[in-house]
């Protein structure tokens, strides 16, 4: 699998969070707005996404939860279908019917977001298994989920399987700290995921989820390993969500000084920073990517807007094959 | 024609498929140890033990479905299903359709129910009528060994999530099955007997019993016609209308219990489109709504019985005139 040399540059990499943070930001505004849905959004994690979405190659698959636009978008899809599927509408990736929270892309080798919380986990193996049976390339599966899924049981049946069958599966549990309206610390006696990945035999490992840097190098080497090994690995990336579970929500239940040391830690601002400080970005490139970023989003909404709704009588096609 | 059983045509059809097409593989708890013949002719890749969780075997074979494989998965007893549930009816029975009809979900999931070995509630509960409830899903429930071996080919070839559930009392039991390809397409229902007089609709092990009656009811002069459903879904609505439009009497008979079961689809089918034709109120005969019992007696009388049937049938006789005097069933619905 040759990579895009391009597509790991800090650049690169800046740039999709920033339109993952836009697109969002873009969710969010016709949400208050009244003019969509309420959602999942991944402010705060895209460093996470990004980081690992980079580092896969074409031939890869990818297995989501409820906050997959930056999945979705680190792997190419496009915007103004994504934002036509969150509005119910035909130009989506699943025709309207799925909305924000299941949008797969078979054509990206996005199999499955699901809102069943786990339910990604329960798939990963099958689709690993697949690969490792009839695929000819040496593709492999990421599953991304959160520290909640963790605490259902497939979250152990899965990695068990995985580990037995030897499944080339990357589990990367995108640990936000939040389990919903529930803090991780209530419903885990550890701080990470990993040491419960550890006890199934699976080389586990944790990284600073706001580095995006970080993340695409240990995401980098643990692609190569699965797919050398055939075996799976487990990444753990420690990150937070800035935003509430499901907009709107006031997050009048977080810890004020919590949420306000993870804010210093913003992974798109961090990175900024950083290629300023290193001479790789200049105030002058960065307002250009951004001009970009906010153009890209501009003609998505117009083009999602635009987009009709399903006709009626598409309540009761795709129901079987 | 020759004669098997029941068993050896559900290893056929799964031995058959799987030379047919090397996308189809079988796994669950204890199949690489008991299918030792799939194992020793498709090796260990394609016939695979699985550690005991039914709902990563469910969800792998949902998976697996979704890019390629066509996987068999054996979850042993109908009640362990409880734990696939997520698997088989969130993701099999919904992603096609929230996908847009991007992905398609090619597996069958075999499941055993049913009294006759006594192993009570825990694992024998006829939970059937869940999946044909839930979208997405097809089911099927056959009586006799050809059907096992043709609907089962036929699930493994359908590109849909099928469940397949077999009456474990029926596993030994002989039936002639075709020496060549054989195969029953799903949605279509079999008349296992003609008749003019009333139809007696059934599923699995009770379509033996309802022919048990149906021969008595000839002895008497009544002439029963008998059909076995086959599939739950898609329920072949053509064949149950047809028949009672012939007949205006209807008793349909299975084991699982009464509410919002298969026997109260059909009742409500009959009710909304051959509501003319009837002459008497159709009537279910069904097993109580209770968990089964492992001890024998109380087993069998779980189970409707072809006494019940032939007095249930003659009541409608009895009855016309007077139809809201039937009764529904051998085991009223009384409050505790
Ligand atoms: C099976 C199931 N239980 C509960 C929910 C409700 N729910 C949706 S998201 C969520 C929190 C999941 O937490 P986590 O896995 O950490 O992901 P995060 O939302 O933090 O990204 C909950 C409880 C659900 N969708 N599915």
């Amino acid at each position: 699998m040759t990579q895009q040399p391009d597509r790991a540059s800090p650049l690169a990499m800046l740039e999709t969070m920033m339109l993952i943070r836009a697109y969002e930001e873009t969710i969010v505004a016709m949400s208050e707005a009244g003019t969509g849905p309420g959602s999942c959004t991944s402010v705060g994690q895209e460093a996470s996404a990004v980081g690992v979405v980079h580092a896969l190659g074409a031939h890869d698959r990818i297995l989501t939860n409820h906050r997959s636009a930056g999945h979705l978008l680190a792997r190419g899809a496009d915007p103004g279908r994504m934002l036509a599927e969150v509005l119910g509408r035909r130009d989506g990736y699943c025709k309207g019917k799925s909305g924000h929270l299941h949008i797969s892309a078979k054509a990206l080798g996005v199999i499955l977001t699901s809102t069943i919380v786990g339910g990604e986990l329960s798939l990963a193996t099958g689709v690993a298994l697949s690969q490792k049976m009839l695929a000819e390339d040496d593709g492999i599966v990421v599953c991304f989920f959160g520290d909640g899924a963790a605490c259902e049981g497939v979250f152990h049946e899965s990695l068990n399987l995985a580990t037995v069958w030897e499944l080339p599966i990357l589990y990367v549990c995108e640990n936000n700290q939040w389990q919903a309206f529930v803090h991780r610390r209530e419903t885990m006696p550890v701080d990470e995921v990993r040491h419960w990945a550890a006890a199934h035999a699976i080389d586990s490992r944790s990284v600073d989820g706001n580095d995006v840097e970080a993340v695409h190098a240990a995401a980098r080497e643990a692609v190569g390993r699965i797919r050398e090994t055939g075996k799976p690995m487990f990444l753990e990336t420690l990150t937070y969500r800035l935003r509430g579970h499901f907009e709107p929500d006031d997050q009048s239940y977080v810890d004020p000084a919590e949420l306000a040391a993870w804010q210093a830690r913003d992974p798109i601002a961090l990175l900024q920073r950083r290629l300023l400080a290193r001479d790789e970005l200049t105030a002058a490139q960065l307002r250009t990517i951004e001009r970009n970023v906010r153009a890209r989003l501009d003609d998505a909404t117009l083009f999602a807007e635009a987009s009709p709704f399903p006709d009626i009588s598409e309540l009761i096609t795709d129901i079987y094959a | 024609m020759r004669t098997i059983t029941v068993n050896d045509a559900v290893g056929e059809a799964l031995a058959e498929e799987m030379r047919r097409d090397p996308r189809v593989l079988i796994f669950g708890e204890g199949v690489a140890t008991k299918r030792h013949d799939l194992l020793a002719e498709f090796g260990a890749a394609r016939v695979r033990n699985t550690p005991l969780a039914e709902g990563i075997i469910a969800g792998t074979a949902v998976g697996a479905a979704a890019t390629g494989l066509r996987p068999v998965v054996d979850l042993l007893f109908a009640p362990f299903l409880c734990f696939a549930m997520d698997e088989i009816v969130n993701s099999a029975g919904k992603l096609r359709y929230l996908s847009g009809g991007q992905f398609a979900f090619p597996m069958v999931v075999l499941a055993l129910s049913g009294a006759g070995w006594g192993v009570g509630a825990q694992h024998n509960h006829n939970l059937e009528a869940w999946f044909a409830h839930a979208p997405g899903l097809k089911v099927v429930m056959p009586s006799n060994a050809a059907d096992f071996k043709g609907l089962l080919k036929a699930a493994i070839r359908d590109d849909n999530p099928v469940l397949f559930f077999m009456d474990l009392a029926l596993g030994f039991q002989p039936g002639e099955v075709p020496q060549h390809e054989h195969l029953v397409p799903i949605g279509r229902a079999a008349t296992v007997r003609g008749g003019s007089d009333l139809t007696l609709i059934s599923y699995a092990k009770t379509v033996h019993t309802c022919m048990e009656a149906a021969h008595r009811l000839a002895e008497i002069g009544v002439s029963a016609e008998v059909i076995d459903l086959r599939s739950l879904k898609p329920l072949d609505e053509g064949a149950i209308l047809r028949s009672v439009g012939k007949t205006g009497r209807v008793v349909v008979v299975h084991e699982a219990s009464r509410s919002c079961g298969i026997g109260a689809e059909v009742a409500a089918l009959v009710a909304e489109h051959a509501f003319a034709s009837l002459r008497a109120p159709v009537v279910r005969l069904t097993g109580p709504d209770a968990p089964a019992p492992a001890s024998f007696p109380l087993e069998q009388a779980f189970v409707p019985q072809a006494d019940a049937i032939v007095s249930a049938a003659m009541k409608l006789f009895a009855d016309i005139g007077s139809a809201t005097s039937v009764t529904h069933a051998d085991f009223p619905l009384e409050p505790a």
